[in-house]
């Protein structure tokens, strides 16, 4: 039997949300599924459909669509994005004195979860089972605090802001010792934590800590310290379409079914009439699909090839350099088995 | 009854050291070079999944797949078989070759529309 092209171009282009279940899920569109379409992977027609739009962009976020390109390439940088771009953490605490009630393991694990603003394309990886580290591979910080009671404290107080110096251990008290020619070369560049206000520890009048740290490169599948990014996310780009105008009351029923701003009412010559406004502010609640009047008069779903890629960097570099940093990781993957191939082939 | 045809090294790695492996083609005894698994070290669905995409659009392969043998160990088992006879290895070079392709044309177009848009907020505010 043969199924009409319009229906067979929703299945390809559409994921469907019905009442029950979510249709449509897969990519099917590989050579020899349809007759009468080339699936044959075509870099042109890729290259032709392929568009990027930016949404809005700062140094800490970056929101953008990306269009016509499969899930599984899509997904590939997301995870990239979220395990494989390397970035500095702390990795070797040297603690010479703790006397606070943090425990150490508890205090190093604290500090390897803050981020370190480092340019980590300027760095090497530390090779395995080197415990010194160079100027290359390796960052050193250093925290030296010590709490003391305030002397010009008046007698009547009981604020410990008032009371104590330095009760409240900060990121912002991390300094960063140069190794080797590190000072010339990042001069400008100063390394520390991205934010100062971390707090780290709580201390009470001769309690301290003295801690030097080593930050090495790394990546997220190690351990989530080097993730680079906050959140890495994508969505696909709702579709809402109406089989049928819907009109009068039944209009104002859809509206409240949807997230505000999605569907608009026109009034026109005294009906009203509904219309998608802003299929992007749908979350893809299928509300509407339990009202027996509406649910055969809407279609939902998704747009396979749309993808809106939200990215919110931890701070050390900005969102849109991750992003380029994770396609060209992708890249390198490639590169690294295509290199093999070349040199099996010349063995 | 499966044999280890090639053994592939990390041409990174210093000379002398034992190398650990990065790629591995295994083969049934009885089957032709149409029909084989690649063993991908340090990889995951991230190269598994794309890469298994770019070999289907292939029209000369009759089936591409992959598995992670288990969640402890970083290597996944990438299967390729392909029509009339065809060495596996030639739509496994052109997947990896049309995958860096297009990923190079995501780049451009990304750092493209990066620039666009700083160029935009730029005037914006001027």
């Amino acid at each position: 039997m043969a199924v009409p092209r319009s229906r067979v171009d929703e299945i390809r282009n559409c994921i469907t949300l019905t009442e029950y279940g979510v249709r449509n899920v897969h990519t099917t569109d590989f050579p020899g599924n349809y007759p009468g379409y080339d699936d044959t992977w075509s870099q042109k027609r890729f290259e032709k459909n392929f568009r990027i739009n930016i949404i809005n962009m700062d140094d800490s976020t970056v929101e953008f669509d990306m269009i016509g390109i499969d899930c599984a390439i899509a997904n590939a940088f997301r995870r990239i994005l979220l395990a494989e771009v390397p970035t500095m953490a702390v990795e070797k605490v040297f603690i010479y004195n703790n006397t606070s009630i943090v425990q150490d393991e508890i205090l190093a694990h604290r500090l390897g979860l803050i981020p370190i603003k480092a340019d980590p394309r300027l760095f090497e990886y530390r090779n395995s089972g080197d415990e010194e580290g160079t100027e290359i591979d390796t960052i050193q910080l250093q925290l030296k605090v010590k709490c003391t009671r305030n002397p010009k404290a008046t007698k009547e107080s009981s604020d410990p802001r008032e009371l104590y110096v330095n009760h409240m251990v900060y990121s912002k008290h991390i300094k960063w010792i140069p190794i080797g020619n590190q000072a010339d070369h990042f001069g400008e560049a100063v390394i520390g934590p991205v934010h100062e206000d971390i707090l780290i520890a709580q201390l009470r009048p001769g309690q301290e800590l003295d801690i030097v740290m080593h930050c090495v490169k790394g990546i997220g599948k190690d351990h989530a310290k080097f993730s680079p990014v906050a959140t890495a996310s994508y969505r696909l780009l709702p579709e809402i379409t109406f089989l049928e105008p819907i009109e009068g009351e039944l209009a104002e029923k859809l509206k409240k079914c949807f997230s505000p701003g999605v569907i608009a009412i026109d009034v026109l010559e005294g009906k009203k009439l509904a219309r998608v406004a802003n299929a992007r502010l749908d979350t893809c609640t299928r509300e509407v699909l339990r009202n027996e009047e509406l649910k055969h008069k809407v279609k939902i779903g998704r747009v396979r090839d749309h993808f809106i890629f939200s990215v919110e960097s931890t701070g050390i570099l900005p969102a849109a350099v991750l992003v380029s940093e994770a396609i060209k990781v992708m890249m390198s993957k490639c590169q690294r088995f295509l290199n093999e191939l070349d040199l099996a082939q010349m063995e | 009854h499966f044999t280890k045809l090639l053994f592939y090294t990390n041409s990174m790695a210093t000379e002398g050291v034992s190398r650990k492996p990065i790629l591995e083609m295994v083969q049934a005894e009885s089957a032709d070079e149409s029909c084989v698994t690649y063993v991908m070290h340090d990889e995951d669905h991230t190269l598994g999944n794309s890469l298994c995409y770019m070999i289907m659009k292939n029209p000369e392969v009759e089936f591409c797949g992959y598995s992670i043998t288990h969640s402890s160990e970083s290597k996944i088992n990438f299967r390729i078989q392909t029509k009339g006879g065809l060495p596996a290895i030639e739509p496994f070079r052109r997947g990896l070759t049309e995958l860096n392709d297009l990923c190079q044309h995501v780049l451009n177009t990304f750092e493209m529309s990066v620039k666009a848009y700083e160029q935009q907020s730029f005037e914006d505010m001027v």
